[in-house]
């Protein structure tokens, strides 16, 4: 007779051999156990000539997923090693989950991994830059077109639409621009004044604002805060409706998606940011004043003469132009990203992302580039 | 031999602000039962589903599941109660940002004590258990609208819940992965013992795998009958029960 090897685990289980059968004697409450202890130990009594592994149920009470896990992995190693098993003596049911845990109705197909060489792999990206590229011109060709229809008065706009995104983005704006403009003026008006007050010529700070604010500062910290605030909400509201197929409906009803839902966005933010940028200048030069007056005691008469001074229309109407552009920008990025949302929950965090900071590194191209030709034009 | 009750409905009413969608209702889910809650577009079965997941306080009435009353217990007592129930939404609800695997193991690694190891092997069981052995790895944008119910419904089997909600679990599926998954919501009840409760209007469903039910009508606000579907049919206590349970016939 072979030698019958016994092994005592926890309070549950009890692992025999006797003629190259392994009995696992369950028992008591199985709930929750941690179940790599048991399971080693099984595998380590497998043996080459191991014939069959039999659960003997020695008065098993109540049992979880835990246990029944570690049946479904004993099984799993049988399979493996070509040995039989028994779960006969099991609960009915839990051999009924068994069964139902080996009865796999479809298998998962191979997933596309990443198993190009280097030089493919380029040739792939390179690829998918022109893509990309292509797909942005035909945006732009969509969107001018219909800028076109709508000259001609034969786009598909709703005024509601308009009227809503100019809500939106005009005066539900207008609390937020404010404070930052005033915020950025008065940085300004202090960071100038450290430097002005070494020559004695402090008073020059209010030139200074003024003329940051009105030909550039205003300008772009309305374009920061416009591309946080409305072209991230128009990268998700589209992204949503694509998920909801709201966007594939509009497209098999017949109606321009750039139409319908870019044309408002865009138009509504051309409007409003000029008027955002004008604002932005005005609390720029009074957080600027605040400054110079309240905290600099300069008279405010010579404050005010000294800023209208440097004011000049020129420098306003650069500003006003870098303001009409980034809401170009905005717009055309924010509703781009949407657009080409994915269909996921995801996507829509990551279409957002993408057109903020899609918007505030094109700001950045066009302003430097406006720049330029201000240079050149002497402006 | 009494069944025990697992979730007992005491003068319940339902609505939201001065809206009621249903009012004084009363009715017992044993334990073991699979229960269906049915009727009519509008009549207020997802929000019977809210109200018994502690989601939606009742306007009025208690809810008592294990003990504890869903509507005036402390929220730590829900919490307790939510942890032995598992819900399964009518899109899966599956985070997209995680794998199946990962899903599934998102209640496990916040509720239990199991070493990581083990978590990730009882997230491969769930998902063998609904027949999906081997897409541990896959995301729910790669798998079908039937696989991540059955995705949806491991990640509720998680936690070994007493009790299963179903939000319309035949919505959006074809006639052979719907009878597939009523097929498993039977298999589910008889080898875990689980009690299950499912919002459906589905009439293939609803015959295939009820035992008990109610039926709530829109326009009387109430529960209109309560009993096995199929006796339901047989004897019908109304003409709109017996036109719901016939797809319109008249008597």
């Amino acid at each position: 007779m072979e030698q019958d090897n016994q092994h005592n685990y926890e309070n549950n289980f009890k692992i025999s051999e006797a003629k190259n059968i392994i009995r696992i004697f369950v028992f008591g409450d199985i709930l929750k156990c941690n179940n790599e202890v048991p399971l080693q130990n099984i595998t380590k009594n497998l043996s080459e000539k191991t014939k069959e592994i039999k659960f003997v149920n020695d008065g098993l009470k109540e049992w979880d997923s835990s246990f029944v896990l570690l049946v479904f992995k004993t099984i799993e190693e049988a399979q493996a090693r070509n040995i039989k098993y028994d779960i006969s003596e099991l609960p009915e049911n839990l051999q009924e989950l068994i069964r139902l845990a080996f009865a796999v109705d479809r298998k998962p197909t191979a997933k596309s991994g990443n198993k190009m060489d280097y030089l493919e792999n380029i040739g792939f990206k390179t690829l998918g830059v022109f893509k990309l590229i292509r797909k942005i011109f035909s945006y732009l060709r969509d969107v001018s077109s219909s800028i076109g229809r709508f000259f001609r008065a034969k786009s598909d706009i709703r005024g509601i639409d308009f009227c809503s995104a100019l809500d939106d983005c005009g005066p539900k704006a207008i609390g937020i621009v404010a404070l930052i403009s005033f915020l950025v003026g008065l940085i300004l008006a202090f960071v100038g004044a450290i430097q002005l007050r070494t020559f004695g010529a402090q008073i020059y700070v209010a030139s200074l604002v003024t003329v940051g604010m009105c030909r550039i500062m205003g300008a772009i910290m309305v374009g920061i805060i416009m591309a946080g605030r409305t072209g991230s909400s128009y990268a998700a509201t589209i992204g949503t409706m694509q998920v909801n197929e709201e966007l594939d409906a509009l497209e098999t009803m017949g109606l321009s998606k750039i139409d319908f839902l870019v044309l408002p966005r865009l138009l509504a933010l051309l409007v409003a940011m000029p008027i955002l940028t004008m604002l932005s200048d005005i609390m720029g030069m009074l957080g600027g004043a605040f400054v110079g007056v309240f905290l600099m005691n300069l008279p405010y008469i010579e404050y005010w003469k000294y800023a209208l001074d440097a004011f000049n229309m020129t420098n306003f109407w650069v500003g006003i132009l870098h303001g009409f552009c980034f809401g170009f920008i905005i717009a055309l990025c924010g509703c781009y990203s949407g657009l080409t949302c994915g269909r996921n929950a995801d996507s829509v965090g990551v279409a957002t992302t993408r057109s903020v900071v899609n918007a505030i590194v094109s700001m950045i191209i066009v302003t430097g580039i406006l720049t330029v030709i201000c240079q050149g034009l002497g402006l | 031999m009494k069944k025990q009750v697992a979730i007992d409905v005491r003068n319940l009413t339902v609505g939201y602000g001065d809206y009621v969608l249903l009012h004084d209702a009363d009715y017992q889910v044993n334990k073991g039962d699979i229960f269906i809650i049915m009727g009519g577009s509008g009549c207020g079965k997802s929000s019977m589903l809210r109200v018994l997941t502690g989601l939606l306080p009742p306007k009025k009435g208690e809810v008592i599941i294990g003990g504890v009353n869903m509507a005036t217990a402390p929220q730590e007592d829900i919490q307790k109660i939510r942890e032995k129930s598992g819900i399964l939404y009518q899109s899966g609800a599956l985070f997209s940002s995680m794998t199946l695997a990962e899903n599934i193991a998102l209640p496990l690694q916040q509720y239990s004590n199991y070493s990581p190891e083990t978590i990730r092997e009882l997230a491969h069981l769930k998902l063998a258990l609904v027949g999906l052995k081997g897409f541990d790895d896959f995301y729910p944008s790669e798998i079908s609208g039937g696989m991540k119910k059955r995705a949806g419904l491991a990640r509720a089997l998680a936690l070994d819940p007493d009790i299963v909600y179903f939000d319309e679990p035949s919505a959006g599926l074809d006639p052979i992965s719907s009878h597939n998954l009523d097929e498993l919501i039977i298999e589910l009840n008889r080898s875990l013992g689980t009690t299950i409760v499912v919002v459906t209007h589905e009439l293939a469903s609803i015959f295939a795998i009820g035992n008990n039910s109610i039926f709530l009508d829109a326009n009387t606000k109430t529960i209109m009958a309560h009993g096995n579907p199929k006796e339901l049919l047989k004897n019908p206590p109304n003409e709109e029960v017996y036109q719901f349970l016939t797809r319109g016939e008249k008597k």
